[in-house]
């Protein structure tokens, strides 16, 4: 797998552990927004080879983990009691609804899909012009082009039984969360190479500065990532508190521009609950005025009883990097990845069963 | 094919009348014929002295026809390596259909052909069968269950309590290539891939290694299901050792690690049913990877891991950076993640 494997070289990355080293002098707080981060981070051991000087927090940046209970409720009335085909991308099947999960409602009789790309939605909504299809449209920067680009193809040919149902994220709206919390512990970043891809880095300059925050945009692979982590450690060390970008062979400062203007196109900004945190202002997209016939929520008026989450999850606090998994009194005991309380526990890329699957590493 | 005055298989195929009969005089039997099934008895007549190994399967897999195979060849192959794993020389097999109706004729006679090759492959007879039809929406185009007898071959002694610490574990080849090929036409996830299945028997295979290496040859698995990572988690619990994996020694096919990647799945974790894996004493690892090496179908076989005297009950695995993880029992199917 060229262009992968380079980023796995264990000589290298041995080298870059030992400049880490070298670099360091004092102990520092690093945060990982990005899920994909936080399970590479365990899949591959780093935890366990970096400097005791460093602890990695785990942020908030699991789409999954993030997308509102009352959300997955919604997906689930709309195949249940609407009797739409509702599409979805694999890893929210799982997620625990305030009743059950899509999977269960599958096993119940519903149409639920597992898709890969929302356009294969609207694929199945021209093929079966006699029923309604949704797209359960969630995510973070990454996936709101190919969702709008759905949308857009679906108006162009005249679809009117096709319609998302979106909980859309955004990184510096919850960067800047993250800051203003009394309680945060976080010296500096490792921004989401995936949304940087799209969104480029130019957002989080204005955060660095007003935060005092090294903020370096980094990819995914163990290589990435220890580089990553030195380039945030260097700026530490020398009192710089700077944009900077490690993952240089997919982000650029300004991003993709063409995709930000098909988000554009579809998407408004608006206030956005996060799971587990609360709502943040100006933090999600929003299906405009223009596209509107295409917002499920609106299209079928849902009404959902909101119901709170399980008092013991304290999905919000691990999420912001205030509490470890370990620290978490049913962790691993009454909610485990089998049987999670809270969604860090379901996805592979939330904090809690990254660590539950790897616990034994990380103990 | 033959000609047939229908097109469909309708529930009359399945009602034991004359359709029964015609479906099953101008087909099945024409083409899996052998002197057992010519009977036309309700079941047949063997003859076996000493121990046999004994073995059941039921196949169900969306799409029934995917890249590599269908669901005809999968339920001989499926049925013939669970008997190998045993240390059986399968001999004989029998064959039961449950139908949706509405299946294209044209359909069932691919599957029946598959059937056929796949049988003449593995040299098994199938002696006995069965075939039902059930209304729309109440099978999920065909379902296939095969059972499978076969002689010990006479050097064997597979046991899972043969397994000793410091035993090595071989694969036999690539896994992971049958989930992917699936997955790679399953609908709403296709993917551009000239990945094909792996199922193939693996009876031929077993017998050498037995003729070669005798009681050496401690246990024999198809990672089916659940992949390597579930037969591995089961044996560990089952003994109450630890087995470690080194990553980078575990065979995966290019395309194959690269869809996985692209989807989110971990090959440890994914289906396959054409390789399996082989516990045996250390000193014989090496001759053992020789011996594979001399066939197409394990052409990458390798020592991907060992048996120790420690984290009892667990699998873990190394990886090239100096870190572990434990790899556990799956929860359920793998579900491809969003980004």
């Amino acid at each position: 797998m060229k262009y992968l494997t380079e980023y796995r070289n264990p000589k290298l990355a041995k080298k870059v552990l030992q400049e880490i080293k070298a670099t360091i002098t004092k102990p520092w707080n690093i945060m990982e927004v990005c899920g994909g981060q936080t399970h590479s981070l365990v899949k591959n051991g780093i935890l366990s080879v970096l400097p005791k000087e460093i602890t990695m927090l785990h942020g908030p940046g699991c789409p999954v983990c993030v997308t509102p209970l009352n959300l997955i409720d919604k997906a689930i009335y709309l195949a249940e009691e609407k009797q739409v085909v509702l599409c979805s991308f694999g890893d929210m099947l799982r997620v625990p609804g305030s009743k059950k999960s899509l999977l269960e409602a599958k096993a119940n009789g519903a149409d639920v899909r597992v898709l890969y790309s929302p356009l294969e939605a609207v694929t199945i909504a021209k093929e079966n012009p006699d029923k309604e299809v949704v797209f359960f449209a969630v995510g973070f920067e990454t996936t709101a082009p190919s969702n709008a680009l759905s949308v857009i193809h679906a108006k162009k040919i005249g679809l009117t039984n096709y319609s998302i149902l979106t909980s859309h994220v955004l990184v510096p709206p919850a960067i800047t969360a993250l800051m203003e919390d009394t309680e945060s512990k976080i010296d500096g970043f490792l921004a989401a190479g995936h949304v940087c891809s799209i969104m480029g880095y130019w957002e989080y300059i204005p955060l660095a500065k007003k935060y005092n925050v090294p903020i370096v945009a980094t990819g995914f692979e163990p290589l990435d990532i220890l580089q990553g982590i030195l380039m945030v450690v260097k700026q530490l060390e020398e009192g710089r508190a700077e944009v900077e970008n490690q993952y240089t062979r997919m982000v650029k400062e300004k991003g993709n521009e063409s995709a930000q203007e098909i988000i554009s196109k579809v998407f408004g900004i608006g206030d956005q609950i996060w799971r587990g945190i609360g709502t943040i202002p100006d933090s999600g997209y929003q299906i405009n005025s223009e596209y509107e016939a295409y917002d499920a929520d609106k299209k079928f008026k849902i009404q959902i009883e909101e119901v709170p989450e399980n008092e013991l999850c304290i999905a919000g606090d691990i999420m912001k990097g205030n509490k470890k998994p370990f620290e978490c009194s049913a962790f691993g005991k009454l909610c485990t990845p089998q049987n999670p309380l809270g969604a860090p526990m379901v996805s592979s890329e939330g904090a809690c069963a990254a660590y539950y699957n790897f616990q034994d590493m990380i103990k | 094919m033959p000609k047939f005055d229908f097109d469909i298989i309708t529930l009359a195929h399945g009602s034991g009348g004359l359709l029964t009969n015609k479906l099953l005089e101008s087909g099945v039997f024409d083409l899996l014929q052998n002197e057992e099934l010519d009977k036309h008895h309700d079941g047949a007549f063997l003859e076996f002295n000493g121990k046999v190994a004994f073995s059941t399967d039921s196949f169900v897999i969306s799409p029934i026809f995917f890249p590599g195979g269908d669901i005809g060849d999968l339920a001989i192959n499926g049925t013939v390596n669970d008997v190998a794993m045993c240390g059986g020389i399968p001999q004989y097999l029998s064959l039961s259909f449950i139908i949706e109706e509405g299946l294209p004729m044209k359909e069932f006679w691919d599957i029946l052909v598959s059937i056929k090759y796949a049988a003449e492959k593995a040299g098994v007879k199938i002696v006995t069968g069965d075939t039902k039809v059930v209304d729309k929406g109440k099978a999920d185009k065909i379902f296939i269950n095969t059972t499978g007898i076969g002689k010990l071959h006479p050097k064997a002694n597979i046991d899972i309590h043969n397994i000793k610490i410091g035993d090595k574990l071989i694969v036999s080849d690539n896994i992971a290539t049958h989930a992917t090929a699936i997955l790679s036409v399953r609908e709403g996830l296709e993917f551009e891939t000239t990945i094909e299945s792996d199922t193939q028997n693996l009876n031929d295979l077993t017998k050498v290694l037995l003729d070669k290496f005798g009681n050496d040859i401690h246990l024999f698995r198809d990672p089916t299901r659940g992949g390597v990572a579930a037969t591995l988690n089961e044996i560990a619990s089952d003994r109450n050792v630890g087995i470690v994996l080194h990553d980078e020694q575990i065979p995966v096919n290019t395309q194959v690690a690269a869809a996985c990647e692209i989807l989110g799945l971990d090959p440890l974790y994914s289906a396959n049913e054409g390789i399996f894996m082989s516990f045996v004493p250390a000193n014989i690892a090496e001759d053992v990877i020789k011996e594979l090496h001399k066939f197409d179908e394990s052409k990458h076989a390798s020592i991907i891991g060992e048996v120790v005297d420690e984290h009892q009950g667990k699998v873990l695995i190394n990886n090239p950076m100096g870190g572990k993880r434990v790899v556990h029992m799956p929860i359920g199917e793998q579900l491809p993640r969003i980004c």
